[in-house]
């Protein structure tokens, strides 16, 4: 079979500096078939993306290989047929729609913009005609009046929509899908990975799948390939990569998906792929592989098939390493009949006047963790952050140990701050760039008055505490990874010695293995300190494994509260079904079982 | 838990005055401003003649020993230029110092407190924006008087709204972020929020304001001597000497009023490279590689 895309010994560079930011990629894509790109951020599954399109980004210049889509080879075109090319041959879908999206455009003028480049159809009646017929192929209504709505106007999954019918317009050979769902909630995640696939099928369109998400390509992808550090180190149809890694890098990458059917516990990996310019001689995994031996040092391992159709880059492939035999959930001791330690009594949280949470109770015990979940727009964040005092605008009782907080974290005492401490979701915000970690982690013991001497050695021992080290106090954010920042952050807020931690989607801005490294983490801190959380995400599977009870917030209100064996088991409402069933999972031995949205 | 090392941190990134200073713009800019900075405050030691010492005719391009010849009242052209940078480099740095201070207390203070505190304080920058600078000075001058303090005063006060407004343009931004809601929570005080935690956050714009502002200050202060606003009348100062010989610049003594105003044009040259540079850096151009 002719393949739709061939891409052969690719190799990207940084133009300063020469070092490899991809090298020694080889993949091809049958017309009809996904290809998932799977890889943490920073492995070059974006730059191969944008590769395929014939586009670099500013500073990065292709140094060797080809990219062929049909007989074309994409890094050969001279700049005008380039763009001819794009859109016509390969379209692109990018990762976020709302910024995607010209805001100030109609979103019918956009996607007849992107026909009249190529010209098609020739006249502006076949134009309108296919704006129609591709409108109806993403799901979306064609009317005028919807054609003539402002991105603005249409909703996170709907603007996405109208991405894909951009990319899909002019009927192209290949589609490069570049994390299209992640700003998404599940539900209309799983309707979108589903639109793509009847297209992609109906149409014989090849797709390379851009994600780190597993869960999301598990159902998707014919084959997935999985990069790290710059190079394909595993290759295989989908199936056989799920049911038997041959790269321990991949056994990772299962063991760390989040599952929902809570038969084992997520293991994270700290640590990071190296980057550009200090990748080793041997293989860039060794260095955080518990099963490297003196050999792996040496040189890169080559591709060996480990079976027809399975590529593994490993000088030992289908080893398992034994910290990804992921032990099985030790179900959680619900400690649900002592006094409560932060207590909600009607509370109705408001936004510029508009009520977004109503009429919220519930108690948190001492060590307890209670999971908020919800989609976006539930209001799960704005009543965190109420509790935290950062939201002001609420009525009703929050309670920590019978005794009533104030509305703004400024009218509570020095105590009461210190007690409740609030996780952000976003490390890369929370932290002053303009200061050393261990200035940001020692604040909370200034305001207690801890003096200067032993606020040095509490910030040591706090980031100890959090897998850091004491050199970190000296760096600025900047020189951390993501993982490592949030690890500042939480050191942060358990310098205080608080009772209560208030987690808001504190794993979203991170890779999948630094995501269960962050969860092994806070389940560790709460069973060795006591600690009660309120752990609010979109990411049920995520928590599965530390949550004693889940309550499930659906437009400003808990719709459904209870043990987490119960919720996840044995859901009572249509939405919780429904949010359960559109979580995408994965199980290591077994096979996908996502339900056809 | 087992701690695996995080291994291999990147190296801090350099800050906008290092990036800026690999830029040809900016060595050029501060050699330059160095070279007229010396002028200004040394040159009076390394004078041929005396400040207000007469030597001959007034006018006289061609006096033997004068480098440059003769100006108004018969003194030395080129020792009035060397000891009349001063008073122009030290008032416009002054007033520049005094507009950043108070502008960016403003501008903090506006994008922190948002609403009511926030449309008082920014509106009545945008009064103050409203009249051309140079008239604002000229007026308070003309009621009080030129004392040197007061010009200072009149041109930094006048300089504020500009600076507020980028500060608080860019601690707009910084307030939404994170780390300042964490603040808030432990509950530091406000004090100690605007300056710990948004100050240290709008350094690489309100530096390239300053350096603007002070290019500014420098043609401001310039004109207002050259329309005769100084407070010593006979003591040497650029522009005033701009003005003195303007008279004889196509009669054959064209240095008197060159050479300041050479130096002037030099010296917001200088000063606009830097912020050049500076405002490059901090926006990123010239920046090399993105990381994968």
């Amino acid at each position: 079979m002719t393949q739709a895309v061939r891409i052969e010994g690719l190799r990207l560079e940084a133009v300063a500096s020469g070092h490899d930011i991809v090298d020694e990629v080889e993949l091809t894509i049958a017309p009809g078939e996904v290809l998932g790109l799977v890889g943490e951020s920073g492995s070059g599954k974006t730059t191969v993306g944008l590769a395929v399109l014939g586009h670099t980004r500013r500073g990065v210049r292709v140094a060797s290989g080809r990219v062929f889509i049909g007989d074309t080879d994409m890094l050969a075109l001279p700049e005008r047929e380039l763009r001819e090319a794009r859109g016509k041959l390969v379209s692109y879908v990018p990762q976020d729609p709302s910024t995607a999206l010209n805001p100030a455009m109609r979103i019918g003028r956009q996607v007849v913009e992107v026909l009249e480049f190529h010209d098609f159809g020739g006249s502006d009646e076949a134009r309108r005609a296919r704006t129609a017929e591709v409108m109806h192929e993403v799901l979306l209504p064609s009317t005028p009046d919807f054609l003539r709505r402002y991105p603005h106007q249409l909703s996170g999954g709907q603007q996405q929509r109208v991405g894909l019918a951009m990319a899909f317009a002019n009927r192209p050979k290949v589609i490069v899908l570049d994390e299209p769902t992640t700003g998404l909630d599940v539900s209309t995640q799983a309707h979108v990975l589903a639109t793509v696939r009847n297209l992609t099928a109906s149409h014989g369109v090849a797709a390379l799948y851009v994600t780190h998400d597993l869960a999301v390509v598990a159902n998707l992808a014919h084959r997935i390939a999985v990069m790290y550090a710059g190079r394909v180190v595993e290759l295989g149809p989908t199936a056989g990569v799920f049911d038997d890694p041959g790269h321990p890098y991949a056994r990772y990458l299962m063991a760390a998906a989040p599952d929902l059917g809570g038969e084992r516990e997520m293991v994270g990996l700290p640590g990071r792929a190296p980057s550009p310019g200090k990748r080793p001689v041997g293989c860039a995994f060794a260095l955080r592989c518990e099963l490297a031996t003196e050999e792996c040092h040496v040189a890169f391992p080559p591709p060996i098939e480990m079976r027809p159709g399975r590529m593994v880059r490993c000088v030992r492939p289908g080893a398992v390493p034994d910290r990804t035999k992921a032990p099985p959930v030790v179900a959680s001791s619900s400690t649900v009949s002592e006094k409560p330690v932060l207590s909600l009594r009607d509370v109705t949280v408001s936004y510029a006047e508009k009520q977004v949470v109503h009429d919220i109770n519930f108690d948190l015990s001492p060590g307890e963790c209670l999971v908020l979940v919800g989609e976006s727009g539930s209001g799960k964040t704005t009543l965190s952050r109420s509790i935290g005092g950062l939201h002001h605008e609420w009525v009703g009782t929050i309670s920590l140990d019978g005794k009533a907080l104030a509305h703004s974290s400024r009218d509570r005492s020095v105590d009461e701050r210190l007690r409740v401490q609030y996780i952000f979701q976003n490390p890369y915000s929370s932290l002053n760039p303009r200061r050393p970690i261990g200035a940001s982690v020692a604040r909370p013991l200034m305001i207690a008055g801890v003096d200067e001497k032993e606020a040095d050695r509490r910030v040591g021992e706090m980031l100890e505490r959090v897998s850091l080290t004491a050199a970190h106090a000296r760096r600025y954010p900047d020189q951390l990874s993501g993982g490592e920042r949030q690890r500042a952050a939480i050191a942060r807020g358990l310098a205080a010695d608080p009772e209560v931690l208030v987690c808001d989607e504190v794993t979203s801005a991170l890779d999948v293995l630094v995501q269960a490294s962050i969860v092994e983490l806070l389940a560790a801190l709460r069973r060795d300190l006591g600690l009660s959380m309120l752990f609010v995400t979109h990411n049920l599977p995520l928590v599965r494994s530390m949550a004693d009870r889940i309550a499930v917030m659906m437009e400003g209100r808990i719709c459904e509260f209870g043990p987490a064996h119960d919720i996840i088991e044995r859901p009572q409402q249509e939405y919780t079904r429904r949010l359960i069933a559109d979580t995408p999972k994965i199980t290591v031995n077994g096979h996908k079982d996502h339900p056809d949205a | 838990m087992t701690a695996l090392p995080e291994q291999q941190s990147t190296p801090a990134p350099p800050g906008v005055l290092r990036v800026s200073w690999r830029m040809w713009r900016t060595k050029i800019g501060v050699a330059i401003v160095s070279l007229l900075v010396l002028i200004a405050f040394f040159g009076r030691f390394i004078a041929p003649f005396g400040e207000n010492e007469a030597l001959g005719i007034p006018n006289d391009p061609d006096l033997e020993g004068s480098l440059f010849g003769l100006g108004k009242l018969g003194y030395d052209v080129w020792t009035r230029f060397l000891y009349g940078g001063r008073p122009i480099l030290v008032q416009a740095f002054l007033s520049t110092v005094l507009a950043l201070v108070l502008g960016t207390i403003i501008g903090l203070v506006a994008a922190y407190n948002r609403r009511r505190l926030d449309d008082a304080l920014m509106r009545t920058m945008d009064v103050m924006l409203a009249l051309p600078q140079i008239i604002l000075v000229l007026v308070v001058i003309a009621m009080f008087g030129a004392q040197t303090w007061l010009v200072v005063l009149a041109v930094g006060i006048s300089t504020v709204p500009r600076i507020a407004r980028v500060v608080r343009g860019t601690a707009v931004s910084v307030v939404e972020r994170d780390f300042v809601a964490s603040a808030e929570a432990l509950g530091e005080p406000k004090m100690r929020i605007l300056g710990a935690e948004l100050l240290p956050n709008v350094t690489a714009p309100l530096l390239v304001e300053a350096n603007l502002r002070l290019t500014f200050a420098i043609a401001v202060i310039g004109g207002i001597a050259f329309l005769g606003f100084t407070s010593d009348p006979g003591a040497a100062n650029w522009g005033l000497m701009i003005n003195e010989h303007r008279g004889v610049l196509a009669g054959g003594q064209p240095w008197g009023t060159m050479l300041p105003v050479i130096a002037i044009a030099l010296l917001t040259i200088g000063t606009g490279l830097i912020g050049d540079g500076l405002s490059r850096a901090a926006a990123g151009i010239d920046r090399g590689t993105v990381d994968a």
